[in-house]
């Protein structure tokens, strides 16, 4: 029954996609048409081809876990993740050499306007998004001792979100975009992963729900806030009307300053709950594990996990300040954002704290140390971004490069870092590996990043800074001094040395793969004694 | 847990929860912490009494102190304009030519004109005001219309070739497009370009020049001049100063005559103030190329 269900549906699916592609008024959504025909197509003749046949059990570890699809996920992260810093690193160079925005490709396809939204969803969507659905997918069954609900619901989870990714890169560089900042996948897009995102959330409270665990572990708490959440934010920010059926192009339901402050709304808790509530639902797994010790404080975790949630939602008018925005909004987002302030640490806090005991294994363990400097970055974003929600501080920060460099000490520091812990701790397991390919090249992508980072972060201030007293110098008249132009001149050498530190960073990245990739193909295998151990704790 | 106890875990009982191995300390939030977090959630409180906050079904509280962001700015834009309200009106009852020769208000036209130039004039002139192709360079002796502060003036206010001055005063000329319209045979073209070349550099082709200078004659010379040094009245570009508009390459040049090529200027009177362009206007006149008036020049 299930096989004609299949058969049916792939087909019809590859039918519709072949007559969109025909009547296609714009080559994006021709692409995307093509792109899931052939994909449906293929899908129907495997499904005609294996109809009746036995299909093989779900292929589950020692434990009873489901780790093929956190497998793929882990492959995703590291190869969406090079890419990510590898597009990053490329614009970067393109704001201080314009000349790198090369007319070969033709049509605009490799201008800084195209290939940005391509690494920020490169990075955030593909390598944190990846990052995300495979940790929680390892730590809710580990953490709930039973194996993720729903059979092969996972794996259409994982596939279909990159799909999502694919269509959404390859949008970008054809031109389809709803111009919305970390939102600019066009509507059908937005609906596929709508689709895919409630799979997810199926699968994740499904494992919940089935858990032999009395208790939910404060990862999944954070991991749960972060999929109903962000199913909400999706939903209410794309909401628009398609031109045509047939070309991507919509329109949104919202108009001025409400559409602005629907996507701030979005676009902040797109930071708030994807890059902050899901990344510390890795970080309270992971660094208790790695450091082999309990979590610093029960009550800490509870409180400022309600408190989080709770008050990220309505600090997203602070990113429009002093527009057309009314003022009682703007004041809101700026004390809703102080006020997450201490929230937002004790994160920070369990996380250092949890090593109370354990400090030495900062000096012997890089991995480790990976996660304590990404927990010390997390703690200097959520305090820098509290201080830049201050309508002062703003009217200086604002629309400059300070921006930019805290969104990345924050991006590069934070999420980055522990996801590359989190990868060091479960490729060795996931592959049955005695330990990583090599500890020293763990080392050097530790310095690489970090001090990638800092040339990041400092190059940003440094500019962001100026740039901002130079659009608001003015002369004992009261008259402008500078030319826009003159700041974009002034920022050149701030613009090499932030280029460099990508590269420093995308090195490390580079060295990880192929550590990760040394170690799944050349890792001594574990040794049975360990794994029985391991079973036992 | 497998390592030696510390001195931590005897001290602190954990929850006794127990995930994949992973337990939780019972020990109490930070005190420093809690006391933070209460301090910024009573300045909220108070901070959204003091200002406009909290929405209510009809508009939202306006705070105590009657803060307004917009009232703000307008506070300051009003005080620098209280501020330079003298200047403002010395400038627009002075006359044009005496304008950069009064320090006090040179000085303040400077500024003032500077900063009109940045913010308008900046992003086809560029923010040195060297220009750029099809953007005239206004650091040189070169003008199309008129380099003297009256003919400056009146460029900026009505703007050239534009359709929205209210008062219809836009300069205002065409160059017919001579290959486009087949006004010239392709060989007269390359004749009078040659020709056009010689005149401030090398032809392509020496050969063509005799025959080219007849066809400019012809056709170009009611407009540039017979000596192709241009005409103020229409705008018509000096052809034989080896400063170009579009370039000076033969490819360039043939563009130019085969399908002409001018520029739009917005005329400025709707958005800036008379103030404000008479201080621009004495501010690209003191460039490097502004001329005086055309009866003290010929004195």
């Amino acid at each position: 029954m299930w096989d004609y269900v299949k058969i049916v549906l792939f087909g019809l699916i590859a039918l519709l996609a072949a007559i969109a592609a025909n009547y296609a008024r714009d080559l994006a959504y021709m692409v995307h048409a093509l792109l899931i025909f052939a994909i449906a197509a293929g899908m129907f003749i495997w499904a005609v081809r294996t109809t009746w046949e036995e299909k093989p059990a779900i292929e589950v570890n020692a434990e009873g876990y489901m780790d093929g699809v956190v497998r793929y996920g882990v492959v995703a992260t590291a190869f969406w993740g090079v890419v990510g810093f590898l597009v990053g690193t490329f614009i970067a160079f393109q704001l201080a050499f314009p000349q790198l925005n090369f007319q070969l490709l033709g049509d605009g396809i490799g201008n800084f306007g195209r290939l940005r939204p391509l690494h920020t969803s490169a990075v955030i969507f593909a390598f944190g998004g990846n990052a995300l659905i495979a940790t929680s997918f390892y730590i809710v069954q580990r953490t709930s001792a039973a194996r993720l609900w729903g059979g092969n619901l996972a794996w259409f989870v994982f596939w279909g979100y990159n799909l999502f990714i694919i269509l959404a890169a390859t949008g970008y560089l054809l031109g389809a975009t709803q111009s919305k900042e970390y939102a600019e996948p066009e509507w059908y897009v937005d609906w596929w992963l709508t689709v895919v995102w409630v799979a997810y959330l199926l699968v994740f409270l499904g494992t919940i729900m089935t858990r032999k665990e009395k208790h939910i572990y404060v990862a999944n708490w954070f991991f749960l806030s972060f999929i109903v959440t962000v199913a909400m934010l999706h939903v209410v920010n794309n909401l628009s009307i398609p031109v045509s059926l047939f070309g991507s192009k919509s329109v949104q339901v919202f108009a001025g300053v409400q559409d602005a402050m629907t996507q701030w709304w979005y676009g902040h808790n797109a930071v708030g709950f994807f890059l902050t509530a899901g990344f510390l639902g890795m970080m309270y797994y992971f660094v208790p594990k790695q450091a082999e010790r309990p979590v610093y404080s029960y009550k800490l975790s509870i409180i400022h996990f309600w408190a989080l949630i709770f008050l990220y939602i309505w600090a997203g008018p602070h990113h429009l300040h002093y527009t057309a925005l009314p003022d009682w909004a703007s004041t809101l987002g700026m004390v809703f954002s102080i006020v997450l302030w201490m929230p937002s640490w004790g994160g920070m806090i369990n996380g250092l704290m949890t090593l109370s005991g354990a400090w030495d294994k900062l000096r012997t363990d890089p991995i480790i140390r990976m996660m304590i400097v990404s927990i010390g970055f997390y703690g200097m974003s959520t305090f820098e971004g509290p201080m830049m929600s201050i309508r002062a501080v703003n009217s200086l920060s604002h629309y400059t490069d300070w921006t930019i460099g805290h969104v990345h000490s924050g991006a590069l520091g934070w999420n980055g870092m522990i996801t590359f812990g989190a990868l060091y701790f479960l490729v060795p397991r996931l592959w049955n590996r005695a330990k990583l390919y090599s500890l020293p090249a763990v080392n050097w992508h530790f310095w690489l990043a970090t001090i990638g980072i800092v040339l990041y972060a400092s190059s940003m201030w440094v500019t962001g800074i100026m740039e901002g007293l130079m659009w608001r110098e003015v002369d004992a008249n009261g008259f402008l001094v500078n030319a826009f132009a003159d700041t974009v001149s002034a920022k050149f050498p701030m613009y090499v040395v932030r280029a460099l530190g990508g590269v420093l960073y995308l090195a490390g990245a580079l060295i990880m793969a192929w550590n990760l990739w040394m170690t799944v193909r050349k890792g001594e295998a574990r040794v049975p004694a360990t794994a029985a151990a391991v079973a036992a704790e | 847990m497998s390592k030696k106890p510390t001195k931590l875990e005897k001290d602190i009982p954990t929850t006794g929860h127990s995930w994949d191995g992973i337990q939780e300390y019972d020990n109490p939030m930070p005190r420093w912490w809690l006391w933070t977090f209460y301090a910024t959630i009573v300045w909220g409180i108070g901070y959204t009494i003091a200002y406009p906050a909290w929405p209510l079904v009809k508009g939202a509280t306006e705070g105590v102190l009657g803060y307004s962001t917009r009232a703000e700015v307008q506070a300051e834009i009003d005080s620098f304009d209280a501020a330079n309200e003298g200047m403002r009106q010395k400038l627009v009852a002075a006359d044009l030519n005496e304008i950069n020769s009064d320090p006090e208000l040179a000085s303040f036209a400077q500024n003032a004109g500077g900063a009109v130039f940045r913010t308008w004039c900046a992003q086809c002139h560029g923010s040195g005001a060297a220009g750029a192709k099809g953007y005239p360079n206004l650091l040189d002796d070169d003008w199309l219309w008129g380099g003297d502060m009256e003919a400056i003036h009146f460029t900026i206010t009505h703007g050239i070739r534009n359709e929205d001055d209210p008062e219809g005063e836009a300069r205002y000329s065409e160059m017919p497009r001579f290959g486009t319209d087949e006004l010239l045979e392709s060989e007269e073209i390359d004749q009078v370009v040659n020709y056009v070349m010689s005149l401030s550099g090398e032809p392509q082709d020496a050969s063509m020049v005799e025959a080219g200078q007849v066809v400019f004659e012809d056709n170009c010379a009611a407009c540039h001049g017979d000596n192709a040094q241009g005409d103020r009245e229409q705008g018509a570009p000096n052809l034989s100063d080896a400063i170009w508009l579009y370039g000076g390459d033969y490819a360039d040049v043939r563009e130019s005559v085969y399908n002409a090529r001018f520029g739009v200027m917005p005329n400025w009177n709707t958005r800036l103030s008379e103030a404000e362009i008479r201080a621009v206007a004495a501010y690209v006149h003191t460039r490097g190329g502004g001329e005086e008036p055309a009866e003290e020049a010929s004195e």
